[in-house]
Formats: C-alpha cells, structure tokens, sequence
C-alpha cells in the first residue's frame, strides 16, 4: 500500500495528481497518513501511530483508514 | 500526555469550474443549547430521537402575531389550529394566550372541549362531522363552518328534529390567483354556489349565520392571495347586508402562513424568501378597512394560524447511528429518527445542526434515517462536520405537523419535552411503548399460539 511516485503533497494537505490533474485536500490527520504512507509505512503501524497521538480506540480509527484508502485508491492515488 | 482530539481522516477533490454564486450552505455552528438547556441532557434524560418544544418561542410567536394585526385591526381573534399540535400542553398555551379553537374532526373538538374551551370558543371546521358531533356542537354554541350541501341539509334536519338554531358559517372557496386552487372544500365563490349556500342558510329559520370563512391554502408565499380572499369575502358580507338586511359578526380568513423553513427545490433559503406575518395583515387589514363598512359594523376578523406561529418552537433531537460510503463515493449518515417521527422532512431542506463543537472541516453527505425503507431521506445532500456514531444533531422548525403527522411505524414514537419559562423541562408526551401499541390489539383464540420451539 503506497502511494503513486508522481503524486505531489504538501505538509498543509494538499495532494496533486500530475497524470490527470486532479487536486484534492485531505485534514490533518489525512495529511499524517499520506506522509506516512509515502514512506511506505506498513498499515499495523500507521494504526498504532495515530492511535497513540490522537484520542481514539483503535477499532474505530482501523474502520476510518479502510474507509480512507479505499478513497485513495478511487482517486488513483495509491498504487 | 493528553492525546489530541481525533478527528477522522477525510479527502475531498477539490473542483474547477462555475462557482455557485451563493456557495455551498454549510450547517456548521453547533446547537448545544436550547433555551439554555444542553442538548447532550435533554438526551440523557429524556432519550434520542427527542421532540423539544419552546413554551418561550410559543409565546413570542403568539404576542408577536397578535400584535402585528392588533395595531393594524380594532376586532381580532386567533383560533388555534389543533391539527398542526394539539398536544394538550401547547393547545392550553395558546388557549392562556387567548386563542379559541379552531378543530377539524370529532375528536379534535371533544378535546377542545377536555380543554376547558368554551363551547361558543370553538370553530368546528372540515369536511367530515358526525350527526352527533353537529348536534353536540349546535348545543354547545361552537361556530360550525359548513362545507358542503350534504352537511347543510344534514344540519337543517338536525336542528328541526333536536329543536335547535346553530350558529353557522359556511367555508367559502375561491380563486384568488395562486395554484393550486383549493376548491375542495366549500362552496365555490365564482360560479354563484357560495351565494346560493348563504340564501338557503338565511331562508331556513333553524339555522343562524354569524360569518364567513375561507382558507385558501397552506404555506402560501403570496400577501396579495389574501387580499383577494379578503375582498371577496367582504363582497359577499356586504351582498348579505344589502339583500338579507343582516350584519355578519365575523370574516375567518383561515390559516396557511408559512413559517420559515425552506420548501424542497427552492432557490433560497425559506428564512430570505418567506414573507413576514407584517405583510400578511397589511394585505388583510387594507381591504377590511377600506371595503367601506361603518365602524360598529366592521367584522370580528379570525385567523386560523397555526404553523407559522409554532413551527420554530419545535426542535427533534437525535444521534447518529452510523456513518457509511455509498457505492458512488457519497458519504451517507444514519440517524436514529426517520421521515416516519419527521414528516415534514417530505416537504422540507430542514435545516439541521450539529449539537458538539467540531473541527473546521466538512463533507456534504446524505441524512438517511433507520427505517429499512428507500424513501426514508431526511436530507438528500447537506454539507456538514465529520459526524461519528454517537453523535447528536439539532432539527430545526419541526414544531408544526410533525406531532399529528408522525407515524407509528417500524419504530415508536419518541418523548415530547416542553421547556416552560423558566427553562425546566416537562414531559408533555411519554414515549410509546409496546404495550400502548397492542392496547388495541385482540388475538382471536386460535391464534393465540403457535408450534414453533
């Protein structure tokens, strides 16, 4: 699960598509999971990541992230 | 360490194009409160989905109405129209206010009377009375509005065998340039069938008319509508002094002003497009005022209104049951009320607003409710915060026709809570339960079992 080479993002969640010219804006904890997945970051771990920061239980935000990769992949974001 | 408020991950593909000149309306600013009591403990206490009433609101809208028409029109009275609420709580503040009322069913009337309404307080309108209804209103001096040949004849023949002289109107319909035209009730005032219902009324010696009545439609967005009501009204009633030598006390121009919530389909907001209750009585008044009669004869002018003197009182609470994506990539939320507790939401865009703080970002989305039923849509698109299960929402100008209208249907009726002046809460209506709902219900013997284990 990562994200297209050519995608550009900004720290402010900005996220540009070059190979269709698509924009989009993400929040920020949109902008955390982007970046983390630009890094190839497996799932498990962006899981308990945000988990740790942010004030949720885990099967709540593991129920969110599906829901927000399966938004990427819709958007050609994600490989 | 504390963690930080979450707030779930969202994308929105941002659009190129025509700007909508008015943007997207965003339902963005939390309703925590109502009349100082928090949402979240009108939950706890009283349970989700929750119907909430103003008392406050109920009499601001009630003062405010009055007033408006009070400086324009020496004789005004408002009968309060039971069929838009008539839980007993909130008939008996329009009743303290001092509204007669206005009924359109045996029961509506017999629940007046449980009021303490007076009998000769009672406008007893619609299409369908019962002969022991008319007799029972005859007797009690109650206003009884006519509204076809079959109850004219039916009341004459009444008050000849009971030995009585009921004081009648007779509902007058007419076009009055809006569509459409409500000529289903009443007597037609173009096609002579209004005149020919007065002149059977004055030849028969049981029956007394004391006025006139029209109600030209509902939510009308058209001041001058009423004008022509009022001066074909005043046409006839002047007719009537003319031929008959009668003076009639009153002219009932009904109800049918629209509060301000936004019709499905309308350019605008309701609140920027609706016009206000000033423009109604000055398109009333005029014509009364100037049509010509004598001081001592002008006639008592009665207002039937109802919606737009209570719909802003009315609030339904509720929570969100689930949150879900749609095969098209929409975002849809689930709440815990349907179209069968809010039945406006067939007409109306109610504006509905989150009851908890936020963060800044938004995601238009479809209001679904928990019926397992396609048609059960409270709001086909609206942009609003990233709502989670659990949380609570604030419908807003829910106060008329939801109470009567409702339905009973896959899920109960939830608790109405009224918030008197001094802000306590009084359950005004518990919340149904299986029990009150099979009360009714009879098993004939051979079905009371069955062999399944």
């Amino acid at each position: 699960m990562k994200l297209k080479k050519n995608i550009a993002t900004s720290g402010e969640g900005f996220i540009f598509n070059p190979g269709n010219g698509d924009s989009f804006s993400t929040n920020e904890i949109g902008t955390e999971i982007i970046g983390m997945l630009k890094d190839e970051t497996p799932p498990q771990t962006i899981i308990e990541t945000i988990c740790a920061k942010y004030d949720v239980d885990q099967n709540q935000f593991e129920r969110d992230l599906d829901d927000y990769l399966s938004q990427l992949k819709d958007y050609t974001i994600l490989e | 360490m504390d963690k930080i408020r979450y707030e779930r991950p969202i994308i929105q593909k941002m659009n190129t194009g025509l700007m909508n000149k008015f943007g997207t309306r965003t339902e963005y600013e939390p309703v925590t409160h109502i009349e100082g009591v928090t949402v979240k403990s009108l939950i706890n206490d009283y349970g989700s989905p929750l119907f909430v009433i103003s008392e406050k609101q109920l009499r601001r809208n009630f003062q405010n109405a009055a007033r408006i028409f009070k400086t324009r029109y020496p004789k005004v009275q408002f009968a309060w129209s039971y069929k838009t609420n008539y839980m007993n709580a909130v008939c008996q503040v329009f009743h303290q206010e001092g509204s007669w009322a206005e009924v359109v069913s045996g029961f509506e009337y017999e629940k007046a009377l449980n009021n303490g309404v007076p009998g000769h307080k009672i406008i007893f309108n619609g299409p369908d009375k019962s002969d022991q209804h008319l007799i029972s209103a005859a007797r009690n001096n109650s206003l009884i509005h006519i509204d076809h040949y079959d109850e004219l004849y039916t009341l004459i023949k009444l008050s000849e065998e009971h030995h009585l002289k009921p004081r009648v109107a007779i509902r007058v319909n007419m076009d009055t340039g809006i569509y459409p035209k409500w000529d289903r009730f009443g007597f037609n005032f173009e096609n002579g069938q209004a005149w020919n219902a007065i002149t059977r009324i004055i030849n028969s010696v049981n029956l007394d008319l004391v006025g006139l009545h029209c109600h030209i439609g509902t939510f009308m967005l058209s001041p001058s509508a009423y004008a022509t009501a009022a001066t074909k009204l005043c046409e006839l009633t002047w007719g009537i002094r003319e031929k008959f030598n009668k003076t009639l006390q009153y002219l009932d121009l009904g109800g049918g002003f629209p509060s301000t919530n936004t019709l499905k389909g309308a350019y605008l907001p309701g609140s920027d497009t609706v016009p206000s209750i000033d423009q109604f009585a000055d398109a009333i008044t005029d014509v009364i005022l100037g049509y010509g009669f004598k001081q001592e004869d002008l006639p008592l002018l009665i207002l039937e209104s109802g919606r737009a003197l209570i719909d802003d009182a009315g609030y339904l609470l509720g929570t969100v049951l689930a949150t879900k994506r749609l095969s098209d990539g929409r975002r849809a939320t689930i709440l815990d009320f349907g179209v069968n507790s809010l039945f406006t939401s067939f007409w109306y865009e109610h504006k509905i607003s989150p009851a908890q703080v936020f963060g800044q970002h938004t995601e238009e989305m479809v209001l679904f409710g928990p019926l397992c039923m396609n048609i059960d849509v409270i709001r086909e698109s609206i942009t609003m915060p990233l709502l989670e299960k659990g949380n609570h929402l604030v419908v807003h100008k829910v106060g008329a026709y939801n109470m009567t209208q409702w339905m009973q249907f896959i899920t109960l009726r939830p608790n109405i809570v009224l918030i008197d002046m001094e802000n306590n809460t009084h359950v005004i209506r518990k919340a149904e339960t299986l029990e009150y709902l099979e009360q009714n219900e009879q098993i004939p013997d051979h079905l009371k079992y069955n062999t399944l284990k």
